[in-house]
């Protein structure tokens, strides 16, 4: 009876989730199919089968083809390119997931993606000539320290003046942009690059465990992985945890029960701005190289699809991703091969988020019963965000 | 009253205004409603009685188009009807009051009736001056003295319910259901209510009374349906009752409606309030220079209006409101500054009166609900490190000691009724040695089981030498557990009477007025 219950409201989440993604693939297949006379010149109503089974190939390297049928497994890159990927949308869905179970919406691991990359490669280029077991760790730690550093920010204040943290995190994003453009045209630019970067990161750059040239497996993908069982057990298995999922679920209660709400909103988005920070210390350590004043990144705001993938479970952030690794690996053979632009893969992750946030439609559409009682809503954090009342009370 | 019917026609009586046949509703491993066969005459007070889950808010939600019967018919005046939604119920002339109004306190009174049905003009226009001809026509009909032009906000939650069925009423309502109308009133308004009741039968509506309390039952009801477990249990004629048997059709067995609280035995003074002020949300103080004591071993009752300062007396008390002034002394010490974990420490204990808001965490397990405020103590974590062993066994312990009806541990205590609910609070916050137990609305909207069970418990706790803080504005409540009562109003404390000699309506008046004079709004003396 009570495994019945359990596993029914699971389930249903989890029916959703893959609804949603069937959902996204039905729009993005039809969007290619309307597209298809710019694409290939011609209307293809088959055009979506060539461009997911080359998306498939991308990611996994596993090859199929229709007409004659046949299954082949090209070997390792494409999962390479899938892990790298998933890294910071891992560490930075954690941090986005983390906020949720606390009741708050951090927009910001954006800006706090980008503050810990900038830190990061600071240290880095401080440190290119020490020994690298110095120079990883440290130019690591101080991406950590800046992420944390810009996640307490909008925390403190969140819980000292009751400033929403939506509101500031989204203009703080801009805020780090902006230091970052000054850091990098200014003190921290490269005496010779052509435009404006800062030196490459030197002795600082993460360890490569294999891979051949151009898929090259880096040491942070471990840290991504490690850090997924690490934050679930101290939300689930810690007693700050409990702390920081009960102000979340219910901060009156939280203050009846003697916890201090102020503390743990402010710890949480330190927190979670730590692992953005490490999110964007890794990327940059592990794949960038150096940054450019001008980094075009998405990464904390894809965070927020990945985390909502995840229901704000770390593993299931884990899924969500690798997921989203998985589609931005294989959109560039899904351009080659089919013809469909790497955008497709923006769309397709567009609108997996809107019938995330519209869960009535998948509901409707595959009949998954509404499941009460489940754990924190973090869907009701985002549709409540604005102008819901400050979590820390008075 | 008895015969209300008596001067309509002979055909008319036959027919009933509502007759519900053989509805049975299920849900997902629950029959609701179970065959539940139900008339209601035209000009009938039908009352129904049930514990919370017998079924009553889903035979309401039948009738009222809000859930679809699996099986079974709905007769208006004899022609089965089917119920689409609300909006059908309404025009069939169906209208629910609810326990929680659905008013908009901004809005004026002829606003809140017309909304969802106004007056027109040229289809267009709203003809305001239509509506309020009609409201005051209604309201002499039927004995409501109600201005349409003041905000509903402004009004008392006595007056906000006659509004309430003002505009059921202007919707032409035949038949009308009130879902535990009395639970927010004080005894001077629930008097007042059955007498606008009574009027509304005399005219030929029909009413569904929906209620937990019997004597209510007794008093107003033509007749009362009990329903137990989604099924009708029995039907009485309230002259052919009493409380006793009503109570035992509805629990299934026999109950001991009043607790027998034996003798207390008071000692010295544990928790002392002196001149304490709180200043509430809009500025100035809604706690007003309360001085009070409670000894060890007694059980103080504060009554008292809702909204009379209780809510931050309370708060200061248990450490979540800081005062302006005064001081509060545990044990003789200085606790005025203390937070809620420190008070925990000191073997403080706080039963909320809001169970959803404060007193659990309805998405978490039983498991973390039962240790919701002593998590962070041994047994149940080490360091920062949780022991779910120990957290699992823990609250196996308080679901069996305090018999919380559940399927396991492991679901949600937002898939658990109320009053299984507020037996895990109990257990949570009863179970360890108390200087000073807070009992803030401890049985509201509780089934008489639970009522029952709770009671002893708190005498329990009393005969333990605990001093008993319980506040509640169900005066009956208060006048059954209190060893002395202090009446709460406007802030201050209005007079401390014996428990055990107060008369109720003496006690209901000084909660509604405050005591005739000025001179009792001194301090009360201690009694």
């Amino acid at each position: 009876m009570i495994n019945k219950l359990l596993s029914r409201s699971i389930r249903g989440q989890l029916a959703i989730t893959i609804g949603a993604i069937i959902l996204a693939l039905l729009v993005g297949a039809v969007i290619m199919v309307l597209t298809s006379p710019i694409i290939t010149g011609s209307f293809d109503p088959w055009l979506w089968v060539d461009a997911y089974l080359a998306l498939v190939q991308g990611a996994t390297g596993i090859a199929i083809t229709l007409n004659p049928f046949s299954i082949e497994w090209l070997g390792l890159n494409g999962i390479i390119d899938t892990l790298v990927r998933a890294t910071p949308y891992i560490l930075a869905g954690l941090a986005v997931g983390i906020g949720f179970k606390a009741g708050l919406f951090n927009i910001g691991a954006q800006g706090q993606f980008l503050m810990g990359a900038l830190g990061a490669v600071t240290v880095a280029v401080f440190l290119a000539d020490a020994p690298s077991f110095i120079a990883v760790p440290l130019a690591l730690l101080g991406g950590v320290a800046a992420g944390a550093a810009y996640g307490f920010v909008p925390g403190w204040l969140k819980a000292n003046t009751g400033a929403h943290e939506v509101v500031v995190t989204i203009m703080l994003n801009y805020v780090a942009l902006a230091i970052v453009s000054w850091a990098v045209t200014g003190p921290l630019r490269s005496t010779t690059a052509t435009f404006a970067r800062t030196d490459d990161v030197g002795a600082a750059a993460l360890p490569i465990l294999g891979g051949p040239s151009g898929h090259e497996l880096h040491a942070g993908v471990l840290i991504a992985f490690a850090a997924v069982p690490i934050v679930w057990w101290i939300l689930y298995r810690t007693t700050i945890g409990f702390e920081v999922r009960t102000v979340g679920a219910n901060p009156d209660a939280a203050r009846y029960a003697g916890m201090r709400p102020k503390l743990l909103i402010t710890g949480t988005m330190a927190a979670a701005g730590l692992l953005a920070g490490l999110a964007g210390a890794i990327e940059i350590l592990g794949v960038q190289n150096n940054l450019p004043a001008t980094y075009a990144t998405t990464v904390g705001f894809d965070a927020i699809t990945v985390a909502l993938l995840g229901r704000a479970n770390p593993w299931g952030i884990l899924f969500g991703g690798i997921l989203l690794g998985a589609l931005r690996a294989g959109a560039p053979l899904m351009q080659i091969q089919a013809g469909v632009p790497i955008q497709m893969v923006d769309i397709l992750q567009g609108v997996i988020l809107f019938f995330l946030a519209a869960d009535l439609i998948v509901r409707w559409v595959f009949r998954i019963r509404d499941a009460k009682g489940t754990d924190v809503d973090e869907l009701k954090t985002v549709t409540s965000s604005y102008g819901g009342s400050s979590a820390s009370g008075s | 009253m008895t015969a209300p019917s008596a001067d309509l026609p002979p055909e008319q009586v036959s027919a009933p205004a509502l007759e519900m046949r053989g509805i049975t509703k299920r849900y997902p491993g629950v029959v609701a409603n179970d065959g539940i066969d139900l008339d209601v005459k035209p000009g009938e007070i039908h009352a129904l009685l049930g514990e919370n889950g017998a079924g009553k808010s889903t035979l309401m939600n039948v009738l009222y188009g809000l859930a679809r019967p699996d099986e079974g018919q709905i007769l208006l005046d004899g022609k089965v009807v089917e119920i689409a939604d609300p909006t059908d119920a309404i025009d069939r002339g169906i209208s629910m009051v609810h326990q929680h109004f659905m008013l908009v306190p901004v809005l004026t009174v002829a606003d809140n009736v017309l909304l969802g049905k106004e007056a027109m003009r040229d289809r267009i226009f709203l003809d305001k001056g239509e509506a309020h001809r009609r409201i005051i026509e209604l309201g002499d009909r039927f004995g409501f003295d109600l201005d349409p032009d003041q905000k509903v906000g402004d009004l008392s939650v006595g007056w906000q319910q006659r509004v309430e069925i003002l505009k059921a009423l202007y919707r032409e309502a035949r038949i009308l259901v009130l879902d535990e109308p009395t639970a927010v009133l004080t005894p001077q308004e629930t008097v007042e209510i059955f007498a606008v009741l009574r009027r509304l039968a005399a005219e030929g509506h029909s009413i569904i009374f929906i209620s937990h309390k019997l004597y209510e039952v007794l008093e107003v009801a033509d007749r009362i349906t009990v329903i137990r477990r989604g099924k009708v249990v029995g039907s009485r004629i309230p002259s052919e009752t009493d409380e006793d048997d009503l109570a035992e059709l509805m629990v299934g067995r026999e109950v001991q409606l009043t607790v027998d609280r034996g003798e207390s035995h008071p000692a010295e003074p544990m928790l002392k309030v002196d001149d304490l002020r709180v200043t509430g949300g809009h500025g100035g103080d809604v706690v007003d220079g309360v001085s009070l004591d409670v000894r060890a071993g007694e059980i103080l009752g504060v009554a008292g209006v809702a909204g009379n300062g209780q809510d931050e007396l309370v708060g200061a008390i248990t450490g979540l409101r800081q005062p302006r002034s005064g001081t509060i002394t545990l044990d003789g010490e200085d606790v005025t500054s203390d937070g809620p974990r420190a008070l925990h420490g000191k073997n403080v204990a706080y039963v909320p009166a809001d169970r959803h808001r404060f007193g659990l965490v309805l998405s978490f397990p039983l498991t973390d609900n039962a240790v919701l405020t002593d998590y962070y103590m041994e047994p149940y974590s080490r360091g920062v490190i949780r022991d779910e062993g120990a957290i699992a066994k823990r609250a196996d312990e308080a679901i069996a000691q305090y018999d919380v009806r559940t399927p396991a541990a492991s679901v949600t205590a937002g898939t658990l009724s109320g009053g299984n609910q507020q037996k895990l609070i109990v257990a949570r916050e009863f179970d360890r040695d108390l200087k000073l137990l807070v009992l803030d609305q401890p049985t509201r909207g509780l089934d008489v089981g639970s009522i029952e069970f709770i009671h002893k418990q708190v005498i329990r706790k009393r005969d333990a030498g605990t001093a008993v803080l319980l506040v509640s504005a169900e005066l009956d409540e208060v006048l059954e557990l209190s060893d002395r009562i202090a009446v709460m109003y406007r802030g201050k404390i209005v007079a401390v009477v014996d428990g055990r000699t107060a008369n109720k309506e003496e006690v209901g008046l000084l909660m509604a007025t405050g005591g005739r004079d000025e001179g009792a709004a001194d301090q009360g003396s201690t009694a």
